[in-house]
């Protein structure tokens, strides 16, 4: 087991190491640099661009400056933004904190929810909370984000009155003060992510329902709903946690459309800003930070289905 | 005056709704009681409507089938009508249930002991303190080793016997009245199988209980019913006891199903049903029976039969039952009497083959290099003669299926040669075998199911050898096509199906018709018939014996049916653990002088005769590898010399001329 774990630390270590190679050689190969950009009409004159490279320490050889980078990055230092200012933890963090924030509400109201539903669905398969809770599933899937978006803040903000239609606080406020605003994304967000988990999750209980051991649990005289809660969902739940799991990732690595329609400030919306920018060693260190997100909790949902499955922690325990 | 029934069922019809909103009864008119102290055998081909009929005891139904009228009585209770906290204290309490592939029935995530001290909180009067003592004891009961040691192991850590015991025990919790067993031996291996049946016998004995069986398998039906009921087509076509039904059956789809299992006191074919049983929603005017009866007559064809009471105490649905001997006077076919003259020339040979499936990973090969397990497969030396058909028989896990898969290349060996045509060594890696000899070896899989593309048509399966090792197109290949389609006995009109229009029997055909569409030197046989009705089984040996004689065809058989492999070799390799155990001529192997492990297989056999009981000798332990030195059956062995069949490989005996007993027990003793 413990062999596993290291195993499957060390992969998850090389995975990010090998994105964070590709992501600086990327941004390497694209043509121009902060200096191009900052310099803009000037950087036709050879000293000045010089000078700024210079400046910002772009002269030096790439690999010198991937090392000094992933050194840094590993005590949390992510260097200066392209402006050779601002130190890129200080804009990062603020706005991690913020996708966290509004990503852990998320996840707190959907994932119970579409469990529930979704249990519900595959437990009265085909009939009324089913096609109810199915159809309003395939419309979350399909309409985009900005469209339910947007008519939810139409009917929530405008008509109604209730919440506000855009957050307006800053970056770098506390967390506590994006209450209210942080309310409507959060639904949007849930209702997203809950048809997903929620579609998975039924079919696994329609699949573990018409499974032998569910009728031989009805055949041994179980009650119904013991049997549900002992027997069914413990078998159901299992495949859903790899949903979830990418569900979380891809909650964590900031939702830019939503962040965009709400402006919200997250990593997502920081991300476009700075692609729009040229503001490329931010870009690095968000893509750094996304992938390590990802790394992290596939390697969670990984390690939690094996220690939720009875047949694959036997195995590696067997092992042992 | 007999003793009032106990399982009642009246007049049962039970069916689905087809989209077309037509009513499909799958279940027809169907009378059934059983008293306690009976054991009721319920026989019928796949679709018959059999495990049905045995769950509806239970007042029980598959998700969309409904009754559509009868009834349905337990002890006097209605099942049909009663409320559902009765039913859930009568549903394995007085009435326990023993379900098919118990693997599946055992709910993953919980351990053995949670779910039998479920059944005992639900079923018994028994303190919960006492629940452990409890668990232990119904462990110990079903003769499970190590019962402590098992309540925590999970239903996936135990073997196949292992689990249907497990069933067992979790059925006789609630120290039930009656008992339903769904198919319970199906897929067993041949000892576990026998000894669960002994089991079982003494259950029903010491307990009085009222035993409902249902099986396709009519040797066990023998072993522990006294009456026995055969369905056909969701109608009950004969009642009678055991003896009667298994010995002397009055109906011809009966007499059919007897004669087509091969028995390992024949040394002939089984003699094949033809046809196939009616789709439930077909729609039939007289006997369901009639297309596939030889007695069958106009009378048949236009109305129904009734069910007729004899005087014997048998109800028999046909109107020509008393000419049932005529059935009997059938010449016998000469198929294995007279065998083909094998020629002298090696088609393949095998010689010191090793495979092995464990391969260590990067980190064991860094950390733990040593500890070794031993090979799966080992010294397998065979030499098998063009035209001969060589049987490998053995339990799950004896290398088998292994060997076959060496030699067409799918699992590399680990040492060892194969020769093909005495000159001709195969790679052991499929992919660097020249065409030439991949045509040479073909492959049949067990499940036709899992072999034939879903979305090829018949006729694309056949081209794709065709157009492969002959280049055929166009007509020549469709005239080619139509020929071996009617070496396989099937028509033209079969081109343009898709495997899920055909019947499991015609779908093998189709899989053996792509395997002689290469014209091979070589076909390896695996489990072909085990996922087939035995009726069709018999059809499709008969048709493999066919194809040889016409093609001078090498066939290696495996299959774990010891009689099937009587009934189709030549010559017999047992095999366990991976190594062989004895080899011979077929009718030197199935006679004295035996390999201790032969003489438990064939003692474990059981016929489908209510006065054959089977020899038990060996355990029936599940052994996951082979051990390290000395004999493979040294721990199982119930003749075990001693310390020599732990340290030394048993000596090579060649008892007779060909027939080779590999056994450290002199061979005077065996």
């Amino acid at each position: 087991m413990l062999f596993m774990l290291i195993r499957r630390v060390l992969l998850g270590g090389v995975t990010v190491c090998i994105v964070s190679l590709i992501i600086f050689s990327g941004v390497e190969m694209l043509p121009g640099d902060a200096c191009t950009q900052f310099l803009g009409e000037y950087q036709a004159d050879d000293e000045l661009l010089a000078q700024c490279r210079k400046d910002l320490d772009l002269n030096r050889p790439a690999i010198d400056r991937f090392a000094e980078w992933t050194q840094g990055a590993v005590s949390g230092d992510l260097g200066l933004a392209a402006d050779g200012k601002t130190k890129i933890s200080t804009i990062v963090g603020d706005r991690l904190k913020n996708s966290l924030l509004l990503a852990f509400c998320a996840m707190s109201l959907g994932i119970p929810l579409a469990l529930l539903l979704g249990v519900i669905s595959g437990l009265w398969r085909d009939r009324l909370p089913d096609i109810i809770a199915s159809t309003l599933a395939i419309f979350a899937m399909t309409i985009p984000e900005f469209v339910s978006a947007t008519l939810l803040i139409l009917v929530l903000s405008i008509w109604l009155g209730w919440l506000p239609g855009i957050v307006l606080t800053s970056a770098a406020a506390p967390s506590s003060e994006f209450f209210p605003e942080i309310l409507l994304p959060v639904i949007v967000l849930s209702f997203v992510m809950c048809a997903h988990i929620m579609r998975m999750v039924r079919s696994s209980v329609i699949d573990v329902m018409a499974s032998d051991y569910i009728q031989m649990a009805t055949l041994k005289g179980v009650p119904y709903w013991q049997m549900v809660f002992r027997h069914a969902l413990p078998n159901a739940l299992l495949p859903a946690i790899n949903v979830v799991a990418l569900t979380i990732a891809w909650l964590l690595g900031g939702v830019v459309v939503i962040e965009v329609v709400f402006n919200y400030p997250g990593l997502g919306r920081l991300m476009i800003d700075s692609i729009s920018d040229r503001n490329l060693p931010v870009v690095q260190s968000i893509a750094l930070i996304v992938a390590s997100i990802y790394v992290c909790v596939n390697l969670a949902a990984d390690l939690l289905t094996m220690i939720a499955n009875p047949k694959l922690r036997t195995m590696y325990m067997r092992k042992q | 005056m007999p003793q009032p029934a106990f399982i009642e069922i009246k007049n049962l019809s039970v069916g689905y709704t087809s989209r077309s909103d037509k009513s499909i009864l799958v279940l027809r008119d169907v009378n059934l009681s059983i008293t306690r102290g009976d054991s009721v055998g319920l026989v019928g081909e796949s679709g018959s409507g059999k495990s049905t009929l045995a769950l509806a005891a239970m007042g029980y139904f598959k998700r969309g089938l409904h009754v559509i009228s009868g009834q349905i009585h337990f002890d006097g209770i209605d099942m049909l009508n009663i409320e559902r906290n009765a039913l859930q204290r009568l549903r394995g309490g007085r009435l326990a249930l023993i379900p098919q592939n118990s693997g599946q029935s055992l709910t993953p995530n919980l351990r053995i002991g949670q779910q039998i001290t479920e059944a005992l909180r639900l079923h018994s009067n028994i303190p919960a303190t006492d629940f452990h003592a409890g668990v232990i004891d119904l462990l110990s009961q079903v003769r499970l080793p190590d019962p402590v040691g098992l309540t925590d192991r999970y239903p996936h850590e135990l073997s196949g016997g292992q689990q249907q015991r497990v069933a067992i025990a979790m059925a006789l919790a609630s120290n039930p009245e009656a008992l339903l067993l769904d198919e319970p031996t199906t897929g067993l291996d041949v000892t576990t199988q026998a000894h669960i049946m002994e089991l079982l016998r003494d259950l029903a004995k010491d307990r009085n209980l009222a035993m409902l069986y249902v099986s396709h398998d009519l040797g066990a039906i023998a072993r522990v019913c006294n009456k026995v009921m055969v369905l056909y087509a969701g109608e009950t076509v004969l009642t009678g006891s055991a003896n009667q039904v298994l010995l002397s059956p009055r109906h011809p789809y009966a007499h059919g199903l007897l004669a087509s299992i091969p028995r390992l006191n024949e040394a002939s074919l089984p003699q094949a049903l033809d046809g196939r049983p009616p789709m439930p929603s077909e729609t039939i005017t007289g006997c369901a029976f009639a297309d596939r009866c030889k007695l069958a007559d106009q009378t048949c064809r236009s109305s129904p039969p009734p069910l007729d009471h004899l005087e014997s105490g048998e109800t028999v649905r046909c109107f020509h039952h008393y000419q049932i001997g005529q059935l009997n006077r059938k010449p016998q076919k000469s198929a294995k009497s007279n065998p083909i003259a094998t020629c002298k020339n090696s088609a393949l040979s095998l010689s010191n083959l090793s495979v092995s499936y464990s391969q260590p990973g990067l980190f064991s090969k860094l950390f733990r290099s040593q500890d070794i397990p031993p090979s799966t497969v080992e010294r397998i030396t065979i030499d098998i003669k063009k035209g001969e058909t060589l049987g490998l028989v053995g339990e799950s896990g004896s290398g088998k299926s292994t060997i076959l898969k060496t030699i067409a290349g799918m699992v590399p060996a680990q040492s060892g040669n194969i020769i093909l045509n005495q000159t001709e060594p195969l790679d052991t890696m499929v992919e660097k075998r020249p065409a030439a000899y991949l045509r040479q070896v073909q492959i049949i899989f067990q499940n036709p199911d899992d072999s034939l593309n879903p979305r090829h048509t018949v006729a694309q399966i056949l081209a794709q050898p065709l157009r492969l090792y002959y280049g055929l197109s166009g007509t020549p290949l469709r005239d080619r096509s139509i020929a071996i389609l009617e070496q396989v006995r099937l028509g033209e009109h079969y081109l343009e199906r898709l495997p899920s229009q055909l019947s499991g029997g015609e779908k093998q055909r189709v899989a053996i018709a792509r395997a002689f569409a290469a014209d091979p030197e070589i076909i390896l046989c695996d489990e072909v018939t085990s996922a087939l009705d035995v009726s069709v089984q018999a059809a499709v040996l008969d048709l493999l014996d066919a194809l040889k004689r016409q093609d001078g065809t090498t066939y290696i058989f495996v299959s774990h049916d010891l009689a099937v492999v009587k009934a189709i070799s030549d010559r017999v390799a047992v095999l366990y653990q991976g190594r062989i155990c004895e080899i011979g001529p077929v009718a030197a192997v199935y006679s004295a002088p035996f390999h201790p492990y032969t003489d438990a297989l064939i003692g474990a056999v059981l016929e489908p005769d209510p006065d054959v009981a089977p020899r038990l000798t060996a355990d029936d332990v599940v052994e996951l590898s082979p051990p390290k030195t000395g004999c493979q059956f040294q721990r199982r062995c119930p003749r075990k010399l001693g310390s020599i069949c732990e340290i030394n490989i048993p000596p090579a005996q060649e008892v007779a001329p060909g027939h080779i007993i590999h056994c450290h027990i002199p061979q005077g003793d065996l």
